[in-house]
């Protein structure tokens, strides 16, 4: 594979590696993403803002030029932005790979981090010289500010451009809590899910704090994901159930997405709305209890994103994927192209037994309009926005949606 | 779900004023004429608020009075402001339900006619009262739409003029601007239509604020509504489509409103 190294979320030629439920590999333009779907399905993607989680500092102690990349904290609460974890790198910025950035100088408890406005200090040393806890000083509106201020996207060596915080929201991302971008969401735009809704396709999102990809330290990279905060709507719950009733596949945009779901089912297999911290690895011994397919990009072999897929696929369809991916010269990292998978039938005992759709027939109704397109409910008035608006207050001639002054000296 | 279906029902009986509370609302140009009285407003509605607005001093000094609002320093009319401004606001509020597109500028002060209007001015109009909002929602239309599908009210309310409709003389720059930014809503509002969220344009009527202090100078200010009876007429305005169109995206949600 190729790295994509110019940060364009959707390119006009991106592709899309398809593996259906018989392991059987297919070719796409990734716009034709839709054409995977079937009416009934629910596709839920992670609606994670991402954080500009990079902060060059100084190591006060020792006077070091360090970088900090914020790289966990235990809630989503927008209040709790006070302890974070975080991996330290020496000086030095994302133009040298990260396994190439020096080490940083010895930390210690009780070390003062000045990382622009904001102010932070080690709470305690872990196992690892490059991973610690933080704490930071200030309201929470404050450290907001801050991090704004000073904080960059962390990136790495393969984009040579610096990254904007536009370039790595996804379309659909609302609570800044990702430290780096839930990219397979670069997928959808709004025409898309448009597209897909209108086709009896269901959406929904999820919030999962996205971790960071690489440490540059081999060890400390076998130990990802970290522990990762989420949260699950009530009404994703439940489309994900109802999903389930009708034979229609939950789709997983992003291995984050994967992870929420399963670690949110892993009690007995039944999908807790609310908050958690998934703690989990997912690869080849995972029972998945609610995903059936995942898309995702293409991840190196030996990679965490790449793992995961061996609870979808058995391990000679990963081999053939990887060989084509090569082979057709496919493009890897977050702005690359991406693939879709869908758990193999056959991949062994651990996959549950689900209402499989006979073929040919739907064993859900055809729904009406209102139903398959809830959100059109909205819609019980024209759209002449402050028309109604107005019409519903019933407000005098001053507030029609087209005022005329009665004298044009009042202007 | 259940929860919501209950605090909506509530709502549409007696309690004609709990639509607002726990709404997390963002509004920019906060701290000055319509903007400040919606952020209090909304704040003794028992909302959650919070404002953008550029001067630090009168941010520092709104939030001192009301401490429960958050207080964002930033320039809507600024591109590298836009995510700035729209992680502290979602991060503050946690989510975001209602945005109020506020903050404006008129242009070239005095007023003049278009062909005395330097470039630089309608510039600035354009990207005030046109680029700003249109950067500002889409920044935050995750936000949004995420309310939506979880059955909240979800709307961005742009704050327009009649100048927008009406081609008043001097009023070049701001009634172009402010044209283009009541398309933009309508046309916003149809795209929206399957995600759920309302793009509103609103004109509150002429006002004793400092803007139009601005625009004409020697008014009788005696013949102005006060910005606070106008933010009154807004989110009564705001409230009653709230209730009339449900804003609850699910069949369910729709029969417990019956």
């Amino acid at each position: 594979m190729i790295a994509a190294t110019v940060p364009d979320q959707r390119p006009p030629h991106a592709r899309l590696l398809a593996i259906d439920a018989a392991g059987q590999i297919t070719h796409h333009p990734r716009s034709n993403f839709s054409d995977l779907l079937r009416a009934g399905d629910v596709v839920i993607a992670n609606d994670a803002a991402t954080l500009p989680a990079s902060l060059l500092g100084i190591h006060e102690r020792t006077g070091a030029t360090i970088e900090v990349r914020l790289a966990g904290r235990r809630s989503l609460e927008p209040q709790a932005v006070r302890c974070f974890s975080a991996i330290v790198l020496g000086e030095g910025n994302y133009l040298t790979p990260t396994e190439h950035r020096p080490s940083p100088p010895e930390l210690r408890p009780g070390d003062d981090l000045r990382l622009g406005p904001l102010h932070a200090t080690v709470v305690c040393l872990l196992d690892h010289p490059r991973l610690v806890p933080l704490r930071f000083e200030g309201s929470s509106d404050e450290i907001w500010r801050g991090l704004v201020r000073h904080g960059r996207p962390i990136q790495y060596a393969h984009i040579p451009m610096p990254l904007t915080i536009w370039d790595t929201w996804t379309p659909i991302a609302a609570l800044p809590a990702a430290y780096e971008p839930p990219s397979a969401a670069f997928i959808l735009n709004w025409s898309t899910l448009d597209v897909i809704i209108r086709r009896g396709v269901y959406f929904a999102t999820l919030t999962h704090a996205a971790g960071i990809s690489s440490t540059g330290d081999p060890v400390l990279d076998a130990r990802l994901p970290f522990d990762e905060p989420y949260r699950i709507p009530e009404s994703t719950a439940r489309l994900v159930r109802e999903a389930r009733e009708r034979g229609g596949r939950v789709i997983a945009i992003g291995t984050t997405v994967v992870r929420a779901l399963e670690h949110a089912a892993e009690i007995n297999g039944v999908l807790r709305a609310g908050k958690g911290l998934a703690t989990q690895r997912i690869g080849r011994e995972t029972k998945l209890q609610i995903v059936d397919a995942i898309v995702s990009g293409t991840h190196e072999p030996g990679t965490s994103h790449h793992e995961l897929l061996r609870a979808f696929v058995a391990n000679g369809v990963l081999e053939d994927m990887n060989a084509e991916l090569e082979e057709q010269r496919y493009r890897t990292h977050e702005f690359g192209d991406s693939i879709f998978v869908e758990r193999m039938n056959s991949k062994g005992a651990s996959v549950v037994p689900r209402n499989q759709t006979p073929s040919g027939s739907h064993p859900w109704p055809v729904l009406s309009m209102s139903y398959r397109l809830p959100h059109a409910l909205l819609r019980r008035h024209p759209v002449d926005f402050s028309g109604s608006l107005f019409r519903a207050n019933n407000l005098s001639a001053r507030a029609s949606t087209i005022r005329q002054l009665p004298d044009r000296e009042g202007r | 779900m259940a929860k919501h279906k209950a605090e909506r029902s509530a709502t549409t009986a007696a309690e004609p004023t709990s639509v607002w509370k726990g709404m997390r609302v963002a509004i920019t140009g906060g701290t000055s004429g319509l903007g400040r009285a919606l952020a209090v407003a909304l704040h003794d509605l028992e909302a959650q608020v919070a404002f953008v607005a550029r001067n630090r001093a009168r941010v520092e000094d709104l939030v001192r009075n009301t401490p429960a609002l958050h207080g964002v320093v930033g320039d809507v009319s600024s591109k590298n402001d836009i995510y700035p401004i729209a992680i502290q606001l979602v991060g503050a509020l946690g989510g975001l339900d209602l945005l109020i597109n506020n903050a404006s500028a008129l242009g070239p002060i005095p007023l003049v006619p278009l062909a005395d209007t330097n470039c630089e001015d309608l510039e600035l109009a354009l990207q005030t009262n046109l680029l700003g909002p249109f950067r500002l929602t889409k920044a935050m239309l995750g936000s949004l739409a995420a309310s939506a599908r979880e059955g909240r009210h979800a709307a961005v309310l742009n704050i327009s003029s009649d100048a927008a409709i009406n081609a008043y003389p001097n009023w070049g720059a701001y009634g172009a601007s402010k044209a283009a930014l009541h398309h933009l809503s309508k046309i916003w509002d149809q795209e929206l239509s399957l995600q759920g969220v309302r793009v509103l344009s609103l004109d509150p009527g002429d006002m004793d604020t400092p803007l139009h202090e601005l625009s004409v100078p020697d008014a009788d200010r005696s013949t102005l509504m006060s910005p606070e009876s106008a933010a009154r007429e807004v989110l009564a305005s705001l409230q009653n489509l709230f209730l009339e169109t449900a804003g609850v995206p699910h069949p369910e949600t729709q029969e417990a409103l019956q």
